[in-house]
């Protein structure tokens, strides 16, 4: 595979697993209308990944649909950090907002390559993530402005940041930590990051659920 | 893939004259939230009508979830967002004499009105004077 494809499909897997994740919240966010925004922003991930599957697709010669469903858990390339199940909203947000964070700077090296069409996507991914961060950083101000929020906040940053590095490639995670620690006024901890390649458990259940409508149906259903 | 849930589906679309929005009944989240009436339009030059209402802790919460309600699928193409305490609500009308008289249902004045502008020479200041007719 080459180190396009392999890259593509990165971060697809990446939008795939987070948009499933987020969708998660469908029906029971703390109100109506950030469950309806919530949403919405998960469906937008996984608009991003069909665009960049296809990308890896139209090179593997394979399609989309099979290469989100029809990989097995352990082949997927997606960082642990969205795999996490996190049912809880302060942690959902520290992740939305950390992989939000990481993406951005992910999508500006992507949108200056010599690839037109990874360029091209990029730029088309970038333009609807600017409100994914609009939302994340006004749940970032919210939490900040009192005790609770911010005591959760910073909890959930110190769980969530190993996993946080580990979305980047090692040249951009300084400009990742420089970021976050100027918004949150505060020195991260010095740790190893959680690595691309390594699974949690949680992602061969949420694999089971996601796939289990397609294995279900004979090879070849249209649908 | 993920079920789409349609704008008009949310409670918080219901019309304005319900004091409260749907989304009351969800309502343990703590804090503040404002009522903005949300007003859309769906293609340039077409006028803005009342799409529905969005609670939100803050202006730009409220502009986020407008975005996300009434925007997502290329269904607007600008909206309106205004506090529900800034919209100043008339609603008693005296009625004394049955006025329904003064309504002009069923007699077609544009051909006379255009005559009539003829003759005192500001046909090309009338509304939509510069649209073709």
């Amino acid at each position: 595979m080459s180190k396009r494809t392999d890259l593509l499909l990165s971060i697809a897997d990446d939008e795939l697993i987070l948009g499933w994740r987020n969708s998660e919240w469908t029906g029971i966010a703390p109100f109506l209308e950030e469950d309806v925004a919530f949403s919405s922003i998960a469906q937008n991930e996984i608009g991003h990944a069909r665009a960049l599957y296809e990308l890896a697709a139209a090179e593997l010669g394979t399609t989309a649909d099979e290469l989100a469903f029809d990989r097995k858990p352990e082949e997927y390339r997606c960082a642990p950090l969205v795999e996490l199940r996190r049912l809880e909203w302060a942690r959902t947000i520290a992740r939305h907002w950390l992989y939000e964070a990481a993406d951005e700077i992910r999508l500006a090296a992507l949108k200056a390559s010599d690839d037109p069409e990874i360029a091209g996507v990029a730029a088309k991914m970038d333009r609807e993530e600017t409100y994914h961060r609009m939302h994340a950083e006004m749940w970032i101000d919210r939490l900040l402005a009192t005790d609770e929020g911010h005591t959760r906040l910073d909890e959930a940053v110190d769980e969530l940041w190993p996993y946080a590095l580990g979305v980047l490639d090692d040249e951009l995670r300084p400009e990742l930590r420089a970021r976050v620690e100027e918004r949150l006024g505060r020195t991260l901890p010095d740790v190893e990051d959680i690595p691309r390649g390594v699974h949690e458990v949680e992602l061969a259940e949420l694999w089971e659920e996601m796939t289990s409508v397609r294995r279900s149906a004979p090879p070849g259903s249209q649908w | 893939m993920l079920d789409a849930r349609a704008p008009e589906e949310s409670a918080a679309s219901e019309p304005s004259a319900v004091p409260e929005t749907g989304s009351a009944g969800r309502e343990a989240s703590r804090g503040q939230r404002t009522i903005y009436e949300v007003f859309r339009q769906e293609r340039k030059g077409q006028p803005f009508q009342h799409a529905g209402s969005v609670a939100a802790p803050d202006e730009q919460f409220a502009e986020i979830y407008a975005r996300e309600q009434y925007g997502r699928r290329q269904e607007s193409v600008a909206l309106w967002l205004v506090a529900r305490d800034a919209v100043r609500e008339i609603d008693e009308f005296p009625d004394e004499f049955d006025l329904k008289y003064r309504r002009v249902d069923g007699y077609s004045i544009k051909a006379r009105l255009r005559e009539a502008r003829e003759r005192a020479g500001t046909l090309d200041m009338a509304p939509g004077a510069s649209d073709a007719a």
